[in-house]
Parts: structure tokens; sequence; C-alpha cells
């Protein structure tokens, strides 16, 4: 934190505030309104303070600097920038910003979530002032897509009405897309700058000017800056965001986030204007939107619609002033701006007012409001015709700045006719009939007859902001030079710097020119306003000549073809639903890419001889492979013996392991095969029958193709691998991973077995990985298996067990199971002794693991097989009511240990997962290794002993809950959870 | 040697690639473990095929390859053999639960129309 200074805490105070604020807001509880309003009121009302701290340090002179570091090693820093535009851009923020909490108090409902709306508000506050204040490209593109969003939020705050979510989605869709066109306009402007710091790009301007890249970031930035501030043709998502609060309108549609774009034009005036370019580009948008916007607004019938459509005008005017490349011309710009938000911020306002009271905002249904609500009525008066530009008012002002520079600049037709100070006065014309019509329309007349409720004046305080804004019109209007003048002055410096020209902030400067057209204006508006009656009266919602041209319909239709009819499409031709075309693609697409890198590359013969042929292996093969084979052919209609041909060539490939030095492999193969083959017979129960329809009738030929197709695909993908294993298996490279932790595995690991050694020291965290996602596959299916709900004709139990039990019935003394228990009888007996035994060969596995074939895998799964051999011999209900095992709590047990072990390096000052070890000799046991990795076997042995013992006993228990659903021999009431197939009874 | 093991290994592929395609869930689960038995020979045989290599070192005698067996391929495979069982589980329960919900076992969880 280099060179901070009291006032740049401050501004970083300024900032950070709002953000605060919001989380404050939003953590308070949904009704708390007036706690919301307060903390929202204080944090607004605290910014614009520090703001104002800070605007005494720029009038003294100079800029206010806060760099603090945030990507070094990308030259991005962290900086905020406070100069005179900015500190009275950011007081409006902050300043219309506690105005609007106060409206928005009495606006809101009580039964709306309030705190969620002063939260919003509050962090669009941080954002607007972020962008306002941020001295970096980057950072301002970040408080751009900031405002975005949390301006979408806020347009769809009553997201349970579809407007509002549609409204919100559009603005959010413009205004995003623009803003990621701004982002890489300002990457290209860092480029051609040198850096993205705020005072390098503004003291660029002639290497910018000259690049040949200068159109290409104008482009990108000037379609930010035009989605954002509502310009042509990009207006349209202005008037469908008048589905917000009315707060929100005048808040964002007002004051702020409109103004962002206007504001970044500004900022970068002085480098970006000057060129044809942006004249053209920048007048010409302006111009259209100036005249289009107050051209529609005439014909809203919507009080919210009228005054979007007269802020985008109002935007049109501002953006068309900064396109004119003249300093006095930038001057008005600004002055227009901060008049604008004030009367139209009022105008906001006055129209929520009367939708609060009346309960519409439809000018056609309201009519002589002024005898309900006089005081309202006075004060939308005085703003709308600060709007229309009437003297004495500050609209009229910053009217006739924009007149005198229409008159002044360069006239880039030479078409003999004044074409620029024609579109002003006609623009001027459509303000003052749009602002009769919002006044006279609602506010005189007859009274109203179809509002849903009779209005009176609102609380006082709802209109207090009202009557603060229009005060500030008045003072404005009349003492220009003593209330605004100081203001405009530090901002147009900070943007012109040496060539702030000379300008007068005086009501009356004769009769000049601009009054004259001033008076036209006045006099064309209230005659077209009075020719316009009869066509408003109709009140048809279709704007003359413009009304088939309608930028909202296209945008429509772009999204629903981008959207909908693009992605089906692109969806039908490409993408399929069914796994087995999506299988057949990947193996294809494998196999072509393999067959490719052997065709480019070429394949060398290998450099080991093969070893001779042992016939004994062979043979095994010989039968491995006809396993498969058998497997393949028989696990449609026989899945009992395919599951045994599957074991078979299980087994096979443990001896190949055994066969070719890998103890610990075989091991661990031959326990895996035991419980797969276990979870694979429990499943087998719930499977549909499936009758053996040979030679009933011939296949379809669709489908022998079909199946040569796949064999097809089957036989290469064989061949090509077993050629690729060959290809292997015949070469050796000089260097092998191996050698390293051959060498290293006794001296730095501790241990013999190198396997064991890689497996839980030097791999350490790939294997506490591992068990952790046994971990999450257990719980999965436990979960799954939890809400498992058999087939209803699976529910019954099985033809054998129906006969057991039938045998069981049919004996002297009726008891269910006896039958099973008599025959297994003595296996069942020499499991139950077998159980302590087998405990005790996991735990010796465990314990040799680092030495010997062994460890935490093979003695978890050992230790399953335990518990199986009892589920087997014993039955699930027996072991159920006499074993609790609480796998849940060995896996939970298990990864705590493990992760605990690597994290108990850390209090030794070592990285995670380092390992000691050392040997101690025990009494009568003799040296026992005690490396600290034999504590992570521990937990790694807990894990897959809990992770499999898990799966199995939940699947086992499926037959539980399925008897439960039938009334039983033993007469168990039926659960009523397991209600599924209940009647189908057995008795 | 090598030889016999690679066909075994290609027709161990072959004949999980074809169960893999097939449209019944209980031949892709079948299929799966067959290409898994595939999968883990070939990684292990990377390490080349020795039979009567040192699997396990001596106390303080540092190993070499030309005495003992290369255990990288080994510690793959050794993870690679847990995880499958975890993956064939999950299939399995996955392939219930979807026989539950649909009533049949096709892997699209409905008949294909004719």
């Amino acid at each position: 934190m280099s060179g901070a200074t009291i006032d740049s805490l401050l501004l970083l105070g300024a900032v950070v505030l709002p953000f605060i604020g919001a989380l404050a807001a939003g953590l308070l509880p949904t009704h708390a309104r007036n706690a919301a309003a307060w903390l929202a009121g204080a944090v607004s009302l605290g910014a614009f303070l520090l703001l104002c701290t800070v605007y005494q340090a720029v009038t003294a002179g100079g800029v206010v600097r806060l760099e603090l570091e945030w990507m070094p090693s990308l030259g991005l820093a962290f900086v905020l920038r406070a100069d005179g535009l900015a500190t009275v851009f950011g007081g409006l923020v902050t300043g219309m910003g506690a105005l609007v909490v106060l409206y928005a108090r009495y606006y809101m409902a009580a039964e709306d979530p309030v705190p969620r709306f002063f939260a919003f508000l509050l962090a669009f506050m941080g954002s607007m002032l972020g962008i306002v204040v941020s001295g970096n490209l980057v950072q301002i593109a970040f408080f751009w897509e900031l405002t975005s969003l949390f301006s979408f939020l806020l347009i769809a705050y009553r997201h349970h009405i579809a407007a509002a979510r549609d409204g919100a989605r559009m603005a959010l869709t413009v205004t995003a897309a623009g803003g990621l066109a701004l982002f890489s306009g300002f990457l290209v402007l860092g480029h051609i700058a040198g850096g993205f710091d705020l005072d390098v790009v503004l003291g660029a301007g002639s290497q910018i000017h000259a690049h040949p890249l200068y159109p290409v970031a104008l482009i990108l930035i000037l379609l930010g800056a035009f989605t954002k501030s509502a310009q042509f043709p990009f207006h349209f998502w202005l008037p469908q965001a008048m589905t917000a609060p009315t707060p929100v309108s005048a808040y964002l549609h007002s004051a702020t986030l409109v103004k962002a774009g206007v504001f970044l034009m500004a900022r970068l005036w002085p480098v970006l204007s000057g060129t044809d370019a942006w004249f053209w580009t920048v007048g010409t948008a302006g111009a259209i939107t100036l005249l289009v916007g107050a051209y529609i607004a005439i014909f809203q019938h919507d009080l919210k619609g009228l005054l979007a459509y007269s802020t985008i005008s109002h935007l049109g005017l501002i953006t068309l002033l900064l396109g004119l490349d003249s300093e006095l011309a930038m001057v008005a710009a600004i002055f227009h701006t901060l008049n604008h938000a004030t009367f139209k911020a009022s105008l906001f306002m006055a129209a929520g007012i009367i939708e609060h009271e009346t309960g519409t905002r439809d000018i056609r249904r309201l009519s002589g409001l002024n005898r309900f609500m006089p005081f309202t009525a006075r004060l939308a008066l005085v703003a709308a015709a600060a709007m229309a530009g009437v003297p004495l008012l500050n609209g009229f002002l910053s009217k006739e700045m924009f007149f005198a520079t229409a008159l002044t600049a360069d006239e880039p037709l030479p078409l003999g006719l004044k074409l620029l100070p024609v579109t002003a006065v006609v623009a001027s014309a459509f303000s003052v009939t749009y602002s009769l019509r919002f006044i006279h329309g609602t506010f005189f007349g007859p009274d109203p007859t179809d509002v849903p409720s009779m209005p009176h004046e609102p609380p006082a305080w709802m209109r207090l902001p009202v009557e603060l804004l229009v005060l500030a019109c008045i003072m404005v209007g009349v003492l220009p030079a003593a209330t605004i003048g100081p203001l405009l002055d530090v901002a147009a410096r900070s943007v012109l710097g040496e060539t702030t020209p000379e300008y007068s902030l005086v009501v009356w400067h004769g009769l000049t020119r601009p009054l004259v057209m001033s008076t036209i204006a006045l006099a064309l508006g209230v005659t077209l306003y009075l020719a316009l009656q009869r066509h408003l009266r109709r009140g048809v919602e279709i704007v003359p000549f413009l009304g088939a041209l309608s930028a909202r319909r296209l945008f429509d239709r772009a999204m629903v073809f981008l959207s909908w009819r693009l992605a089906r499409s692109i969806d039908r031709v490409f993408g399929t639903r069914r796994l087995q075309p999506q299988l057949r693609l990947v193996v294809c697409v494998a196999l072509v890419l393999a067959a490719a890198a052997a065709f480019v590359r070429g394949v060398g013969p290998g450099n080991i001889a093969p070893s001779e042929v042992d016939p004994v292996l062979a043979i095994v093969w010989a039968i491995g492979a006809s396993c498969a084979l058998g497997a393949a052919v028989t696990a449609k209609l026989h899945r009992f013996a395919a599951l045994v041909m599957l074991g078979g060539a299980g087994i096979v490939t443990c001896i190949t392991f055994v066969w070719f030095s890998a103890p610990d492999l075989a091991l661990t193969q031959l326990l895996v095969e035991i419980v797969t083959t276990v979870l694979l017979l429990l499943g087998l129960r719930w499977l549909p029958q499936r009758k053996d329809g040979a030679g009933a009738q011939r296949r379809p030929l669709i489908e022998r193709v079909g199946r040569l197709r796949d064999f097809g695909i089957a036989a290469t993908a064989g061949v090509g691998m077993a050629a690729l294993a060959y290809a292997v298996m015949v070469r050796m490279p000089p260097e092998l991973l191996a050698q390293h932790y051959l060498a290293r595995a006794y001296t730095e690991g501790g241990g013999t077995n190198v396997v064991n050694v890689i497996l839980v020291d030097f791999r350490g965290f790939d294997t506490l990985g591992e068990i952790t996602v046994l971990c999450a596959v257990a719980l999965t299916t436990y979960a799954l298996l939890r809400r498992f709900r058999p087939a209803p004709e699976s529910v019954q139990l099985p033809a054998q067990q129906l006969d057991q039990i039938a045998l069981d019935a049919a004996r002297p003394e009726p008891r269910r199971g006896r039958l099973v228990a008599d025959w297994l009888l003595v296996p069942s007996l020499i499991g139950r002794l077998l159980f302590p035994a087998i405990g005790i060969f996991a735990v010796f596995l465990l314990l040799r693991g680092h030495d010997e074939p062994g460890g935490g895998f093979v003695a978890g799964l050992t230790a399953s097989v335990a518990i199986i051999i009892q589920y087997m011999l014993m039955g699930t209900e027996w072991v159920e009511a006499r074993v609790r095992v609480l796998p849940l709590r060995w896996m939970g047990g298990g990864l705590l240990f493990a992760a605990g072990t690597g994290i108990g390096a850390w209090f030794f000052g070592y990285p995670f997962l380092t390992s000691y070890f050392g040997y101690v000799r025990l009494p009568l046991v003799g040296e026992v290794p005690a490396a600290s990795a034999l504590l992570f076997d521990i937990g790694v042995f807990a894990l897959v002993f809990g992770a499999t013992v898990l799966m199995l006993i939940a699947l086992a228990h499926q037959s539980v809950r399925g008897r439960r659903a039938t009334p039983a021999l033993d007469a168990t009431a039926p659960s009523p959870r397991v209600a599924v197939g209940a009647a189908t009874g057995d008795d | 040697m090598e030889l016999i093991v690679a066909l075994g290994i290609g027709m161990l592929t072959g004949s999980g690639v074809w169960l893999l395609l097939r449209p019944r869930t209980f031949e892709v689960i079948v299929g799966l473990s067959l290409l898994t038995y595939a999968v883990n020979i070939f990684i292990f045989s990377t390490g080349g095929l020795r039979s009567g290599a040192l699997p396990v070192l001596e106390r303080g005698v540092a190993g070499d390859l030309a005495q003992h067996a290369d255990p990288v391929p080994q510690a793959l495979v050794l993870t690679a053999i847990v995880i499958s069982f975890a993956t064939t589980a999950l299939f399995l329960v996955l392939l219930l639960a979807l026989r539950g919900l649909t009533g049949t076992d096709h892997v699209d969880g409905r008949e294909r129309e004719e």
C-alpha cells in the first residue's frame, strides 16, 4: 500500500462500504423493512459524505489515487483514481442512492422481502462507484459486469412475474454482451497504450489515434457503452426493464446504470474522440436515438414507458454532444447528465407515487389527479417542465448549451440545410409534447373513473426525495453559477484540462439564436400535442410509422433462433440420448486415433526377444480366452453362466499376475474377484427374466446388420489391442521410473515391498484421493439403494425360496429357514469358526504390507470377505440380528485416519503426507516396522473394509426389504413403506 | 509367451467391446469387467513379462531392474483393480435402480420402439 493518503483510504472506504452494507442487509430477516432501510440509508449517506471529503481534496487540485497489489505477475494493480468527473459522478450515485432508499422504504410493500432489495441496491451502488473511481481498464470492465449482474437481480426482483423475468433477462443479455465487447475493446486499447492503468491510457492519445487497431478498439468499446446507455439500435431493453420496481427505475434507469455508458465515453473522450470514426459512430447513434426515442415516447400509454423512451432520447442527446468533438459540447454533456438525473429521477418517483396511490400507470385510465394529490402534481409539473426545457429550470440551461453547440459545430455534410440545429429543434419539440402528455394526461381533465383505488397524497417522507430533487431543478435553473457551477467546472476540467472552454452559466443571455430555437421548439411541441389529441385518445398501442420496426421483436427472434431452434437442430443432428451409439462412437474414435498414430509414426521391431512359450500358461490362457468368449455369448440369456465365465477370466488374470512376479496384484485380484462375484450374484435377483426365444424367428435384417457391425468393431478392437500389447511387451525403454523407486524404496520409504511403499508413501496423495473416490462410490450406492424400489415382478420370492418355504411348512414343526439351516449346518459352523481366523489374517496382511506382499487394500478386502461368508452361510437376517458392522464409521474413521496421518507431518514441519519410519523391537514378536506409512495404511484398510461391506450389505439387505413386502410365513407385519407389489403374497 | 498374453488381452478386449455395445445392462456390466481385465493386464505388461523376478527388496539393499520386477505398473494396476471394483458396484446399483424405476433393463431405460 504505497503512498496511501487519508483521502485515498476514504475513497476505498466509499467503494467498500456499500458492499459490506449489501452483505449485512442480505443477512437481515426477510421482513426487517425498517432495519434494512436504515442500514441502506446510512451506508449511502456515509459513502456520500466520504466522497464529499474526497471532493475537497480534488478541488484543491489533483487526483486522489490508491494503488494496491492485485495480480503483479500480470502487471495489474487495483487502482482507485478519483478526479473531478469521477467524484461528481460518485456523488451523484451515492446521493441519489440515499434519496432512492428513502423513497423505496415507503414504496415497497410490507410483505415484500425488502432486505433483499436493499442488499441488491447497495451492491449495485458499490459496483457503480467502482466503475466511476476505477483507475484501471480491467477493473472498470469488472465493475461494469457487476452492474449488469446486479441490475439484472434488481429488475427481476419480483421474479414471480413473468414480465419481470423476461425484462431482466433481456437487459442482462444485451448489457452483458456489450460488457464482453467492452472488455475485448479494453484489452485492445491496453495493448495499444502499453498498459491498463487509466493514467497510462489517457496519456497515450496520439499513439492510440495512429494505431491500426484503433477502429477495432473504438467499435468494441462503443458497443459496450451503447448497450449500457440504451443507444439505438440497442435501446429496446430499457423499456422492458420498466418491469422493475419504480425505485429501481428511478435509480438505475435515470441516474446511474444507463449513465455508465455516457460516463465511459466522457472518461475516454480525450483519447478516443477527435476522429471521423468517432464523430460518425457516436454522433449518428446519438442523433438517431435522440429523435427516435423522443418520437416513440409521445405514443406511450404507460407512464414509465414514456419516461423510459424519454430517457433513451436524453441519453441520445448526451451521446450526440459527446460525438460532436467540441469542448463546449463536452461541458454541455456533463451538465445535461447531471440535470437529466435530477428531473428524470423525480419524474420516475412521481410515476411511482401515482402507481402506488391509484394502482395503475396507464395514462388512458388516469386523469384529473391534480385535485386528489395537488402537491405531487405541482412537483411533477415542475420536473416535467424541466424535462421539456422550460426557462428558469435546469433542463433549459443544458438545452440552450446544446442548441448553441449545434449551431456552431462543423456540419459534416454540405447539405445547405443545417441538419444539426433542425434535429435539435425537432427533438426538443417532441420532448415538449411528451412532457405535456405526462402532465396533462395524468393530472388534468375530469376525475378518474377507471382506477383501481381512489388516490390521495402519499406519506410526506415518500414525497421528500421528489421535493429535494425538484428543488435542485429550480435552484440550478435560477442560480446556475452558484449551485452547479463549481461542480461542473471541476468535472469538465478533469476531462478537458487546459482546453476547457469559456462558458457562461447565466439564465439570460439576451435575445440569442438558441433562445429563438427554444421558443420555436416549445410552440411546435404544444401544437403537436394538440394535433395528436385525436390519435392519442384512440388509445392504440402502435407507434405511427415505426410500428413495424421493432428492435425488440428482432431480438426476440434472434434469441429464439439461437437458444431454441439452433440448439435443437444441432442436438438433432449431432446428439443422441441412446447409449449404444455413444459408446460405439467412443470405441470407433479410439480405434481410428490408435490406427492413425500407428500409421503416421510407424511401428518398429522391439528390442527384446520374446520369451519361450510355457505350455502351462498357454493352456491357462486358452481357458481364459474361452471364458471371455463364453461370457460374451451367454451374458444375455444365461446370466449365471456368464458370471461363472467372468470369474474364470478373473482367475486367469490372477494367475497371470502371480506368474509374472506380481504377488500383490494376484492377491488383490483374487479378493476383488470374490467380492465382485458375490456382489453381482446379489444383483441377479432383481433383473427381469429373459426367456430363450431361440429358433422362434429370424432377427430382422437391420438388426443382423447392426450385430455384424458391432462384431466388426469388437473384432477390430480385439486385434488392435492384441497387436498393441504385443508391440509394447517386446520393447523396453532404457530409462524407467521404476529404477528411481527401486533405489529409494528402502532407504527413503523404509519398506521392502516397493509396490506398497509407492502406494502409501511416494504416491500417498494419489492413494488418499483414490480411497476418497471409493468412499464416495460406496456412499452413492448406499444412497441409491435406500431409495431402491424393485420392479413389481421381482418382489415375489424366487422359485427356489418358495420351494424351500413349502418344504419347511410341510414339516412337523413349521419354521422358516429350517431346511437351509439343516443343509448348511457344517459349512455354517466352519464359517463361524473361520470368522476370527480371517480377521487375524487380515491384520497380518495389513501389518506385513510394507515389507511383504499385503497392505491396506488387500487386508480390507479380506476382512470384508469374513463378513460376506457369514452372510452367505447364515443368511442376511441372522447376521443382521447379531453383527453390527457400522461401515459408515469404518469409512469415516479410515478417511480421517489417513488424512490425519498426512496432516501429522505438518506438526513436524514437513509437507503433507511426509512419512517417518523406523523399526521397533517388540518382545516375543521381534522387529516390527514402525513407519508412519503404516498408520496411513491402517486408514486405507479401515476405509476399504467399510466401503466394501457397506456396498455388500446394502445390496444384501434389499432381499430382506423385498420379503417384508410380502405377508410371510413368520407373519411379520408388512412395513407400509415397502408397499410395491405387496398384494402378490405367497400364501 | 508375450504373444500368448497379447492374444489373451485381445480376446478379453474383443469380448468386452462386443458386450459393451449390447442393449442390456447386465451385458454391459460383464463387458466392462472383461475390459477391466484386459486393460489391467495390458498396463501390467508394460513393465515387461518376467517370471521369477524378485517382487520384494532385501533389507538394506537398493533394488535394480535386472533382478526386481517393475513396481510402477503394479502400483498402478493395484489401485485400478480397487477402483474398477468400486465402479462395477456403482454400475450394478445404477442398473438395479434403472430397472426398478423404468421396468426395463435396456441401457436407454426403455425398449427400442419397433
